[in-house]
């Protein structure tokens, strides 16, 4: 089988429409999985001496969110780096097609990261380190859509903003080593640290499927996007036309 | 019924932060298949377009490419 054969935006528009409604049925049903898991499931607390109310259960879309955000990006800037090495068509509309998805990500994490923030630390912002450095990963990918949508040459804005995502690669270490660095006490941050082995099995299943979920559901998003990419830029050839002549509402 | 929806005198945060993420993935797949429709009938109109005025130039110049795996489709050397 030539793997390469996909590489072709020719080949990969109905491949992506044969995936996209089983990567959706499969997302809403570990989706919908998890919130009954992790509602009816779960302890109606979490932690120890200190612990953490029904509010916790925010985690379920948090945690997912913004771990989605961050491979999202590496998603992105991979495509555009491999756009940019082999001159490829396909990696940069890929890196087009999930751009948006990773900016709803990334405002979920940080809208879904104030509604916590609030009941367990009092306040729904604060510039502690992770919540900053997220806040700029959300504007490298808005200003990444903005710059591509700002140049009118395909081939330039595909260039443009492929370097944008490289350089904008610098922010997910941040993100990382913004609550997990080595010695506690040199972190000022507010936000958890993360605590994966630590954590009860329900309420780690319900998180671990709702990754899963959310994973599927970008997949199904991303293609659904590039399928539509595709389109327009081929809009010249034939095989767009015979599509639009079948397909299009008149 | 009421307890489950109180979550313990939570409700307003953990509601507030699920129905947000609820609201924005469903904006995002109806916004595609939005989309999806706008491209189509905005291609199907160039084509039409394109038909109706004559067959000569341009048109025909760039409607000929059929689809394929070759190297210059693969890469960026066709336009």
């Amino acid at each position: 089988m030539n793997w390469f054969k996909y590489a072709s935006p020719t080949a990969f528009y109905p491949l992506a429409g044969r995936l996209i409604p089983w990567l959706a049925v499969a997302a809403l049903l570990l989706i919908l999985f998890s919130l009954y898991w992790g509602f009816l499931h779960t302890p109606e607390q979490l932690g120890g001496s200190n612990p953490q109310k029904e509010y916790y259960r925010i985690i379920f879309i948090h945690v997912p969110a913004a771990w989605m955000s961050m491979w999202l990006y590496l998603v992105l800037a991979g495509w555009a780096a491999v756009g940019l090495v082999f001159n490829t068509r396909l990696s940069f509309m890929m890196a087009n097609a999930v751009a948006p998805t990773g900016a709803v990500f990334t405002f979920i994490a940080l809208w879904t990261g104030a509604f916590w923030g609030r009941p367990s630390w009092g306040t729904y912002w604060d510039w502690d380190p992770r919540l900053t450095s997220e806040l700029i990963l959300f504007f490298l990918y808005i200003g990444f859509i903005a710059l591509h949508s700002a140049i009118d040459d395909t081939r330039r804005a595909d260039r443009a903003s492929a370097l944008l995502a490289i350089v904008g690669l610098v922010m997910l270490p941040i993100i990382f080593w913004s609550i997990n660095c080595p010695d506690p006490n040199q972190c000022a941050a507010l936000h958890q640290r993360s605590s994966m082995s630590k954590i009860e099995s329900n309420i780690l299943t319900a998180m671990l499927t709702m990754t899963l979920g959310f994973w599927l559901y970008s997949f199904a998003t991303a293609f659904s996007r590039l399928r539509g990419i595709i389109l327009t830029r081929e809009a010249d050839s034939t095989w767009v036309r015979d599509i639009v002549e079948r397909e299009a509402p008149v | 019924m009421m307890e489950f929806l109180r979550q313990g005198g939570y409700a307003f945060y953990v509601w507030s932060a699920f129905s947000m993420t609820f609201v924005l993935l469903i904006a995002e797949v109806l916004s595609l298949r939005h989309s999806r429709r706008t491209i189509l009938s905005r291609i199907g109109r160039l084509v039409r377009l394109r038909d109706s005025g004559g067959r000569s130039g341009s048109a025909s110049a760039t409607g000929t490419r059929s689809p394929g795996t070759a190297r210059a489709d693969i890469r960026g050397e066709t336009s």
